[in-house]
């Protein structure tokens, strides 16, 4: 009897060690699994090089055009980063600014989901015309499309802060601006985190739509390139390292989150 | 009806309050919520409002500690003895601990002191950690809120109100969310460490009422009213006894009928 607990006891254990180690594990085994069948669809199905690449060709690609791929990869990673950081900043302030100024948020409420009912892609020509080919117009884009769900968690988070601690801090005498940095700000920033998450997934896809409509460099740059002529392999390694970057971003980004706001479990 | 408590002397400092033929109605509302309310607050002692649940007494509360600006229609004639704005001269300890969970448990007690400019940084923080001591939580003073259990919490909110320092003390049903013993231990500290203040505490529970009360005023009705109970002369906080059971008893029978 005593035995079976033993085993019993020992079993959990070991199913917890196993829970441990299970993100990577599950990653590699996933890994192997898209690879495999990626591989099994393109030996089965005869697919020309052109539609439908084999994972090996792409994977020869990757090291093969490794500078070129990462040059380009630099200057998508900064869009986005700075992008990030842009449409974060504007996004606060406007909803500071619906927060403080009641009249304010009247009017501006309004604009703001009339500006997301026009798709970013459409106004990707304009914004090109407007600043250049360069990297500002991506970084525009970026922030673009990045604005509206930071603007409007960062205002429902600093607009529902539990109303015991507003009515604790007026009894010790706060003042708005007090109660905003003091109070209302850091109750806010859970629900700010979740928009930041959100932002991150999606900032790479005003990044690269940006480089599709006109640029000279950046892995949507390289992706239209390689459609172009034809090279479909370099296009899926630059897809691939697309999604790497998005993927290490989101991460980074919620470690940092996590980090940040350490009284949320 | 009482008159017959031990008289104090007023102590240095503390605060009365009188409330004549008050009235309240909020604004968005029809209803009438107390209407010819008279209390008298006595300073330095502990006044207890007790009525159940919707009867207005949390109103009576909010509108002492100024939270009600601007959304009730108030009458009637609230002084205070020596004359003073009353909204600087108070503290409020809620139901809920209301500890900001971002913020360590020094931090929390501390919490007052960021909406004042000062330079006194180092003494109020050897306040701070005294008033800690004196709350049995010296040794938590760099956790976070929620690693507190919630007899802890509300101890620290205690500090934090001790911390603010005011003369007068607004309570609002700030021990009716524990268990049994920790409210029992929990009211005797707070008895213990608000001595010389004057201290105006909601419930809804009579027993609490009775063990607390200096004063004691039943809320009911609708509109509400408020009438001064005797208490036993013994001085709060009093142990359960015989006496303490009948009014007990008495207050219920009354409570209920609050109900018809």
């Amino acid at each position: 009897m005593s035995d079976l607990k033993q085993v019993n006891i020992m079993l959990t254990q070991l199913k917890k060690k196993a829970h441990h180690s299970l993100p990577v594990l599950r990653l590699i085994i996933s890994a192997t699994v898209i690879i495999s069948l990626w591989q099994a669809i393109v030996v089965i199905f005869e697919m020309p090089s052109f539609i439908l690449p084999s994972p090996f060709s792409v994977f020869d690609k990757l090291i093969e055009r490794a500078p070129v791929l990462l040059k380009h990869s630099w200057v998508t990673a900064q869009e986005i980063v700075l992008g990030l950081l842009l449409g974060l900043t504007m996004g606060l302030l406007f909803a500071l600014q619906m927060l403080l100024f009641k009249p304010v948020k009247r009017w501006l409420l309004p604009i703001l989901i009339a500006s997301q009912a026009i798709p970013v892609f459409a106004i990707a020509p304009i914004l090109m015309l407007w600043l250049g080919y360069g990297i500002a117009s991506k970084i525009v884009m970026a922030a673009l499309i990045i604005f509206f769900p930071i603007t409007t968690c960062c205002y429902d988070g600093l607009r529902n802060t539990p109303v015991g601690y507003l009515d604790l801090a007026k009894t010790m005498g706060a003042t708005k601006w007090q109660m905003l940095r003091h109070i209302q700000f850091p109750a806010a920033l859970p629900t700010l985190a979740s928009g930041i998450r959100v932002a991150v997934v999606i900032a790479p896809i005003g990044a690269v739509a940006g480089e599709w409509v006109g640029s000279s460099e950046g892995l949507g740059y390289l992706m239209l390139q390689a459609n172009a002529r034809m090279m479909i392999d370099e296009m899926f390694a630059a897809l691939f390292i697309l999604s790497a970057l998005s993927v290490t971003l989101y991460f980074v980004a919620d470690k940092l989150l996590k980090k940040f706001i350490y009284w949320q479990v | 009806m009482s008159g017959k408590q031990a008289i104090k002397t007023i102590k240095e400092g503390a605060v009365s309050i009188t409330i004549k033929n008050g009235y309240l109605r909020y604004l968005d509302s029809e209803e009438v919520i107390f209407k010819h309310l008279n209390v008298n607050i006595k300073a330095g002692v502990w006044t207890c409002i007790l009525g159940r649940s919707g009867c207005g007494k949390s109103s009576l509360l909010r509108y002492l500690a100024n939270l009600l600006e601007e959304k009730v229609l108030w009458k009637g004639k609230l002084t205070t003895a020596p004359l003073c704005d009353s909204k600087h001269e108070i503290a409020y300890m809620a139901q809920q601990d209301l500890l900001m969970p971002w913020l360590s448990v020094l931090d929390n007690v501390l919490l007052s002191t960021k909406f004042s400019a000062t330079d006194k940084i180092k003494i109020q923080h050897e306040k701070a950690q005294d008033l800690l001591i004196k709350v049995g939580l010296s040794d938590k003073a760099h956790y976070l809120p929620q690693q507190l259990s919630g007899g802890m919490r509300q101890r620290v909110a205690l500090a934090r109100t001790l911390m603010q320092d005011k003369p007068i003390v607004l309570m609002d049903e700030p021990f009716s969310a524990l268990d049994a013993v920790t409210r029992y231990r929990l009211q005797n500290l707070a008895y213990q460490l608000l001595q010389d203040k004057t201290v105006v505490l909601i419930t809804h529970d009579p027993q609490e009422a009775i063990r607390l009360a200096s004063q004691l005023y039943i809320m009911q009705g609708k509109p509400a009213y408020a009438e001064l109970l005797s208490v036993p002369e013994t001085k709060p906080p009093r142990d359960f006894d015989a006496q303490g059971a009948q009014l007990q008893q008495q207050i219920m029978h009354r409570l209920e009928q609050d109900y018809e």
